[in-house]
């Protein structure tokens, strides 16, 4: 299933279950994946078109009056566009709205550069009080969403909104603030979050043949970072390299570099090279960018070296 | 009521005199401007109880031109929200009385703002969250005159006025200064009325937004225009400054100045008649 279709089923659930939740686009509740759900929940959906420093605002206010808003854009939009409001109706005013990007990094493909955020993370994780999440694959999202419910205080969520690989299995037991293990390994510890934590995972078992031992380790919640996790794996293995689909300028890498800065451990970076995105499908993007499966490889190779 | 008001105009004005003079420093011009608004609305027109200020269904007040602070503040002190003696600690190290409103902070504040535009956003979104619960209250919002120069002001009015939020009463200090000079120098918002009406507001113009009465009728009838489904804007013609000769004639330099504790002295003997 798209993660959009188990995000809106998810919202579904929890808006017939509670008339407080509701949620607000701008104009893009169809890239969402709620457009469908105006029908069904015609006193919790509320479309503020495209003006989403007003729909930031405004959820602030219903959350203000108790209510349990969820805002939605993609990327970029849910983010840089509305810094401020970000920071000041919601974080400094410590209201309970959940924010919602879609599409990030690369995933906007042929929406091309405008709309391909590398920066959004950076852009949050800045501002005091926000919670920074980015699920991988469906069983993740559906496992979080209530946790996102109960959890009271603002929250930024990177959405791919397409298929996933899936990565967790049935028995999955999520922690909004504990980082996932995924495999253990000795010679090195991957921190990897969203889009490129299944092949992160291939990867590692493929080098395991060469005699490279990785423990990869899935970084859902970015902020705040669960640093307990983080700094025993990395002292465990004695060398890091970080994976995300974002710049590696203000997001994972610069979170797990912050939370090392005294372990005396290399820490070494795959991501987003400082520069903005551009048109194209994934596959090229992936290979423009220097992310594909096979980079991915050569980077734990030359990461693991650096002990 | 009306006699009694004005008493309660000149207490607010004075005790904004005696904090900003206290401190040394204010946003004086933009807290003088709106002082009649805030006694009609915390004096007659407002469904609240100082000694339950987080009540359900109770009416709100948003002030988005958030460095009004000072002038809110000596409102709910005299309304019972506080003790007076608290408004001395304005913008002290470790207040609950910020320069911008901040609802965490203030007894009584119903919503944080100080980034211009925003707070009449939240507004909306209240006044919406209030249509939702059926509650009846009533929302009050006031935009400054240079903070609707800001989009987001525009945008929230749009979505007023497509919600059907009826119970939404927006109030703009049009008192025709902003930091860098006249409204209409800088970046002309006029005719403001014809604004709000063409984004389907109902639209009251008050010619001296600093005579008590006339902003007494004019939140009456903004709030006999409920049933029309449409939100309300009263413009509120007012004098940066008003009621202490020398900030009025500082024009623009008013927004935000420095004011001795004898000059508040001398000013509050201005404002009860006595010089």
């Amino acid at each position: 299933m798209e993660m959009r279709a188990a995000y809106a089923e998810c919202l579904a659930k929890m808006m017939e279950e509670d008339k407080h939740v509701c949620v607000l686009d701008a104009d893009l509740a169809k890239a969402s994946g709620t457009r469908k759900l105006y029908e069904r929940f015609p006193k919790q959906m509320f479309d503020c078109g495209v003006a989403e420093q007003d729909m930031a605002s405004i959820a602030a206010g219903l959350a203000s009056y108790g209510f349990k808003p969820w805002i939605e854009s993609f990327t970029p939009f849910a983010t840089r566009r509305i810094c401020d409001q970000i920071a000041i109706s919601i974080s400094y005013a410590k209201q309970n709205v959940k924010i919602v990007g879609t599409d990030p990094g690369i995933s906007a493909e042929l929406n091309g550069g405008t709309h391909m955020s590398m920066e959004d993370i950076g852009v949050v994780r800045s501002i005091p009080g926000m919670v920074i999440f980015e699920p991988v694959d469906e069983t993740q999202l559906r496992a979080a969403m209530p946790a996102l419910d109960e959890y009271v205080g603002p929250v930024y969520m990177r959405l791919f909104r397409k298929v996933t690989p899936d990565v967790f299995g049935p028995d999955y037991k999520f922690d909004l603030f504990k980082a996932d293990l995924l495999r253990e390994g000795k010679d090195l510890t991957v921190f990897v979050s969203g889009m490129f934590t299944r092949d992160v995972l291939d990867a590692a078992n493929e080098l395991a043949a060469e005699g490279l031992n990785v423990e990869v380790i899935n970084v859902h919640t970015i902020k705040p970072i669960d640093r307990e996790t983080v700094i025993a794996s990395a002292r465990k293995t004695g060398a890091v390299l970080t994976v995300e689909n974002h710049n590696v300028i203000g997001g994972l890498h610069s979170a797990v570099c912050e939370t090392l800065a005294l372990e005396r451990i290399p820490v070494s970076a795959l991501g987003v090279a400082d520069r903005f995105g551009e048109v194209g499908k994934l596959p090229y993007l992936r290979k423009a960018l220097g992310l594909t499966k096979e980079d991915i490889v050569e980077a734990i190779r030359k990461a693991a070296a650096t002990k | 009521m009306n006699k009694d008001l004005k008493e309660i105009c000149k207490d607010i004005r004075c005790d904004i005199m005696t904090c900003i003079g206290h401190l040394g420093v204010g946003h004086i011009g933009g807290c003088l401007s709106i002082v009649e608004l805030l006694a009609v609305l915390y004096f007659e027109e407002m469904n609240i109880d100082p000694a339950e200020p987080r009540k359900a269904g109770r009416d709100r007040f948003i002030c988005s031109k958030g460095h009004a602070g000072p002038a809110v503040y000596a409102a709910l002190a005299n309304r019972g929200y506080f003790p007076k003696e608290e408004l001395l600690t304005l913008n002290q190290g470790g207040t609950h009385l910020p320069s911008h409103c901040d609802m965490n902070l203030t007894t009584g504040i119903d919503m944080t703002a100080g980034s211009l535009g925003q707070g009449f956003s939240c507004a909306a979104g209240i006044a919406l969250g209030s249509k939702l619960e059926n509650d009846g209250a009533t929302i009050y919002a006031l935009v400054g005159d240079g903070e609707s120069q800001e989009g987001q002001v525009w945008e929230a009015g749009m979505f007023a006025a497509a919600k059907g939020l009826g119970n939404l009463i927006g109030f703009t200090d049009y008192n025709k200064l902003q930091i860098d000079d006249a409204v209409a120098k800088v970046n002309d918002i006029a005719p403001l009325g014809d604004k709000w009406a063409a984004f389907g507001w109902n639209v009251i113009d008050v010619e001296d937004g600093n005579d008590v009465e006339q902003v007494s009728a004019a939140v009456k009838q903004a709030k006999s225009y409920r049933s029309t489904g449409r939100p309300t804007m009263v413009i509120l013609n007012t004098v940066k400054g008003k009621g202490v000769k020398w900030i009025e004639d500082l024009g623009a330099g008013n927004h935000n100045t420095n004011v001795s504790e004898e000059q508040a002295k001398a000013a509050i003997a201005e404002i009860r008649g006595e010089d």
